[in-house]
C-alpha cells in the first residue's frame, strides 16, 4: 500500500489546519512539513523548539522531566533529590523503566523517590535548611550513595532557594559530589532545555572530577552516551561493542555510575545514541578533551550493521575485523527474525510520534520488517534533529513537530496507519479508535529494542500488537446487528 | 452593628505607615470602635505600639514551629492590646530567602478560616509592606478583603511616585472587585507647600487628602516607649490630629476608582510645585569632560 502523494498530504494538512483560528493556523502550519529527501536543511520547512500554543493538548514535558527523569535519574549510585513539593518526584518515579543492576536502597537508588516534600512553610521561609537536613539524612540512611543531585522543581526558582550554597557546603561535609541543578519546570518550552541544563551541570560538577588521576586505558575505550537502558537497551548494545573488541568504560546514564561518568574524559571515542539529550556533553568533551563523538543507531539489522562498521572505522584493523565478525555471527539470527515476522508485517504502515530521537531512529527497524513509516514527529526536537530526519523518511511523508492532540487524531483518521508508535498519553485515544498501538517511550513494559537481542523483541512486539485478533472484535454487538440488518434491507 | 469595614494602608517604605496606622487605630479604639490590625510585613512591626512588645509572634513563625498553619488556633496568633485592639502579624522570612508574599496569603487565609473577622469588629486595618511587590502583597485588596485603601504619602518625590504606583495596583483590582481608593494620608515631612501638593495629587487621582498629619516629635517620644501618642500623652496636640483622622475615616464616604497619572503628568505636577527641575535634554548622556569642553567653547 502506497503512502499519500505529495498533493494529498498537502491537502490533508490544509484541511486539518482549517479549524484553527488564524493565529493558531499560521503558527501550526510552520510545524508541519512534507518530506523532501533532496533537502539539506530543514530550516525553511519546519519550525521546532517553540512554545506550544495554549489549548492544543501538547504531549510535552518540562525541564525537570528532562533533567531528573532523563539524564540524572538513571545514574544508579547517585541519589536525585526532587527539591520541592512531592508530586513531581512521586508521579515520575520509576516511570521510565531504566533498568540497572544493584540492590535498590543499598547501592542503587533509581526506583526510589527522594524529595524535600515542600510544605507551605518551606515556600514562605525557604527550603535551604530542609535541603541541608535531607542530604544529611540521606548520607546517614544510604551511606553507599556515591553522590547527590538536587533537581529543582518550579517553586525553587520562584522563591530563590540558594541550592548552590547548600550543595557546596554539603559536598564538603559528606566528601561526595552534591550537584545543584536549576531545572525548574517552567524554564524553556519542553523537556529539551532540561537535558541541556543537566548536561551543563554534569560538565560543571562531575566531568572533570578525576582529571589528572591515574586510569588504566586501552586503545579501544569507548563510552555509550544517550542510552538510558530502557528495558535493558544499553545492555543489548554493550555486548555488541564488547564482542567487536571495544571496552565500554561508561554508560550514560542507564545502569551507569558516577565513577563511569568521571572516567569518560579518558575514552577514545564517545558513542552517542540519543543525540538530542546528550549532544551538549559530547561536544564539550570534544572541545575540552579532544574526544571525537559518533552518532550511531542500534535499531534493526540495517542500522546495526551500518553503525558497527562506522564505529569500527575509528579504530584499527582488529576492531574492523571484530565488527565484521560480529555482523557475520548475528546476521543469521537477524535474518531469522525477519524471515519469521516480515511476512506478517510486510507493507504495513506506521505513524510515529515520540520524543527527540526515536521518530527517526526506529524507521530503519520498521523498514527491515517490510513496514513503511508514513508519518513521524517529535515532541521536543530541534531543527538539527529534523535535518537528520529528512534523510531517514521517505519522500512526501508527513512530518509534524509538537503535534497537537487534534492534529494527530485527524492525521491518523486520514492516513489510516496499521500501527502507531507513541506514548502513554496517546495510547488509549488510539486504542479507542481501534488502531493498534505500541508505546515507543517505555517499550510498553517490554524491551530491550536496541541491538540484535532487541530487534527480535521489537519484531515480536510489533507483530503481536498489529496482528492481535482483538482488533477484529471491536465492533459492539448492537452496531453489528444494525450493520447486518442494513445489509439485509439492502 | 454597622458592617465591618476593612481598610488597607499602603505607601512607600519608611513613610510611617505602621506608626500612622497604630496611632489611628488607637484613636478609633478610644472612640469606642472595635478594631483589628493585621500586619502584612515580614518585619512584624505593625502592632508593637499597641502591644508594647518588641515584635509579636507571627502566624507564619508559629505555623513553622507547629508544623503547619492547620495546627494553629486563632488564640495562638492573636494578641489584644491598648483599647482592646486585636493584633495579628502575618510574618515571613528574613530578607533574601523564601517567599514573603506567600506568607501574607497563607496568614490571611488562616484568619478567614478561623473566623478572625467576627461580627463585633468595626474595622480591620491591614498594614502592608512598602509597595505592591507581588501578588502576595496585593492579597489584602483582593476580593472580599479590604475595600478601602488609604495611601500614606509625603511631599517627597519618591513617596508620590509610590502612591501613584499603588493607585495603579488599585485600578487593577477595582475593576474585578470592590476595592476603592479612600484617600491619601499626608504624613508631613515638612517640605514646601506639602499640603497643597498632596491635595493636588489627590485631586488628580480623583480622590482626597483625607488628613494632613503634621510632624511632631511627640510621636518619636511615644514610639521609644513602644506606645502610641494617644496612650502616651492623650493631651498632646498630635493626639488630636490622629483623633481628627479617625473621625474623618469613620465618616468617609468618598471611595473612588483612582485615575493614576502618566509619568509625564506626575513630573509636571512636581515641577509645578518646584520639587523637580525642568529637565535639560541637552546634557543627557554627556560626560563631565564633554560638558567642560562645551562650556569652554
Amino acid at each position: 500500500m502506497a503512502a499519500l502523494t505529495r498533493e494529498d498530504t498537502e491537502a490533508l494538512i490544509a484541511e486539518v489546519l482549517e479549524v484553527y483560528p488564524d493565529k493558531a493556523k499560521k503558527d501550526r502550519a510552520k510545524h508541519l512539513m512534507i518530506n523532501d529527501k533532496t533537502l539539506e536543511s530543514s530550516k525553511k520547512c519546519i519550525t521546532s523548539n517553540r512554545k506550544s500554543l495554549p489549548g492544543v493538548m501538547t504531549m510535552r514535558g518540562c525541564a525537570y522531566a528532562g533533567s531528573k527523569g532523563v539524564v540524572w535519574g538513571p545514574i544508579k549510585d547517585m541519589i536525585s533529590i526532587s527539591h520541592g513539593p512531592i508530586g513531581c518526584g512521586q508521579y515520575a518515579r520509576a516511570g521510565r523503566r531504566n533498568y540497572y543492576v544493584g540492590t535498590t536502597g543499598v547501592d542503587a537508588f533509581c526506583e526510589m523517590n527522594f524529595t524535600s516534600d515542600f510544605q507551605e512553610k518551606d515556600i514562605v521561609f525557604g527550603g535551604d535548611k530542609k535541603l541541608a537536613k535531607l542530604i544529611e539524612e540521606i548520607e546517614m540512611l544510604f551511606p553507599l550513595n556515591k553522590g547527590i543531585s538536587v533537581q529543582s522543581e518550579c517553586p525553587i526558582g520562584l522563591i530563590g532557594d540558594d541550592i548552590e550554597a547548600v550543595s557546596k557546603k554539603a559536598a564538603a561535609q559528606i566528601g561526595k559530589p552534591v550537584v545543584p541543578v536549576r531545572c525548574e519546570g517552567f524554564r524553556g518550552v519542553s523537556q529539551s532545555l532540561g537535558h541541556h541544563i543537566a548536561n551543563d551541570s554534569v560538565r560543571d560538577w562531575i566531568l572533570s572530577n578525576r582529571d589528572g588521576q591515574a586510569f588504566e586505558t586501552t586503545p579501544y575505550d569507548v563510552a555509550i552516551l544517550g542510552d538510558y537502558n530502557i528495558g535493558g537497551d544499553a545492555w543489548a548494545s554493550r555486548i555488541l561493542l564488547e564482542e567487536m573488541g571495544l571496552r565500554v568504560v561508561a554508560q550514560w546514564s542507564g545502569d551507569g555510575t558516577l565513577a563511569e561518568m568521571e572516567n569518560t574524559p579518558k575514552v577514545k571515542l564517545n558513542l552517542l545514541h540519543c543525540y538530542r539529550s546528550m549532544n551538549y556533553i559530547s561536544r564539550h568533551m570534544e572541545e575540552k578533551y579532544g574526544i571525537p563523538w559518533l552518532e550511531y543507531n542500534f535499531f534493526g539489522p540495517t542500522k546495526i550493521k551500518e553503525s558497527l562498521r562506522k564505529i569500527a572505522s575509528f579504530f584499527d584493523d582488529k576492531i574492523k575485523e571484530g565488527a565484521e565478525r560480529v555482523i557475520e555471527k548475528y546476521t543469521p539470527m537477524m535474518d531469522a527474525v525477519i524471515a519469521k515476522y516480515r511476512p506478517r508485517l510486510e507493507g504495513k504502515k506506521v505513524m510515529l510520534y515520540v520524543g527527540g530521537l526515536r521518530p527517526r531512529h526506529v524507521v530503519g527497524a520498521y523498514e527491515d520488517l517490510g513496514m513503511e513509516v508514513v508519518g513521524t514527529g517529535y515532541e521536543f526536537a530541534h531543527n538539527d534533529d529534523y535535518d537528520r530526519t529528512i534523510k531517514e523518511m521517505g519522500d512526501a511523508t508527513l512530518i509534524y513537530d509538537d503535534v497537537t492532540g487534534y492534529e494527530f487524531e485527524e492525521f491518523v483518521k486520514a492516513m489510516k496507519p496499521d500501527l502507531i508508535g507513541s506514548g502513554i498519553k496517546e495510547k488509549y485515544v488510539f486504542h479507542k479508535m481501534g488502531v493498534p498501538f505500541r508505546q515507543l517511550h517505555s517499550w510498553d513494559y517490554s524491551g530491550p529494542y536496541h541491538g540484535v537481542d532487541g530487534f527480535a523483541i521489537f519484531a515480536r512486539d510489533m507483530d503481536m500488537t498489529l496482528n492481535n485478533p482483538c482488533w477484529t472484535k471491536l465492533t459492539p454487538p448492537w452496531v453489528k446487528k444494525e450493520a447486518v440488518a442494513e445489509k439485509k434491507a439492502a | 452593628m454597622a458592617k465591618l469595614r476593612q481598610c488597607a494602608i499602603y505607601g512607600k517604605g519608611g513613610i510611617g505607615k505602621s506608626t500612622t496606622t497604630q496611632n489611628l487605630v488607637a484613636a478609633l479604639a478610644e472612640s469606642g470602635k472595635k478594631v483589628m490590625i493585621v500586619g502584612c510585613d515580614p518585619k512584624a512591626d505593625s502592632t508593637r505600639l499597641i502591644l508594647h512588645s518588641k515584635a509579636q509572634s507571627t502566624v507564619m513563625h508559629l505555623a513553622a514551629e507547629a508544623g503547619s498553619v492547620e495546627d494553629l488556633e486563632l488564640e495562638d496568633v492573636m494578641a489584644v492590646g491598648f483599647g482592646g485592639v486585636k493584633c495579628v502579624e502575618s510574618g515571613g522570612p528574613e530578607p533574601g530567602v523564601g517567599c514573603a508574599g506567600r506568607g501574607v496569603i497563607t496568614a490571611i487565609n488562616f484568619l478567614e478560616e478561623e473566623g478572625a473577622y467576627d461580627e463585633d469588629l468595626d474595622f480591620v486595618f491591614y498594614d502592608v509592606l512598602g509597595d505592591v511587590v507581588c501578588g502576595g502583597f496585593a492579597m489584602p485588596i483582593r476580593e472580599n478583603k479590604a475595600q478601602e485603601i488609604y495611601i500614606v504619602v509625603s511631599g517627597e518625590m519618591m513617596a508620590m511616585y509610590a502612591a501613584n504606583n499603588i493607585a495603579k495596583g488599585i485600578v487593577k483590582y477595582a475593576n474585578s472587585g470592590g476595592v476603592r481608593l479612600a484617600g491619601l494620608i499626608c504624613n508631613s515631612r515638612k517640605t514646601d507647600r506639602e499640603d497643597e501638593l498632596i491635595e493636588a495629587l489627590a485631586a488628580r487621582l480623583g480622590s482626597q487628602m483625607i488628613h494632613f498629619v503634621p510632624r511632631d516629635n511627640v510621636v518619636q517620644h511615644a514610639e521609644i516607649r513602644r506606645m502610641t501618642v494617644i496612650e502616651y500623652d492623650p493631651t498632646a496636640k498630635q493626639a488630636d490630629e490622629y483623633r481628627a483622622l479617625a473621625q474623618k475615616i469613620i465618616n468617609n464616604t468618598k471611595f473612588v476608582i483612582p485615575t493614576p497619572l502618566e509619568m509625564e503628568e506626575l513630573e509636571e505636577l512636581l515641577m509645578e510645585f518646584g520639587i523637580m527641575e525642568q529637565e535639560d535634554e541637552s546634557i543627557i548622556g554627556k560626560t563631565a569632560a564633554e560638558l567642560a569642553a562645551e562650556a569652554a567653547a
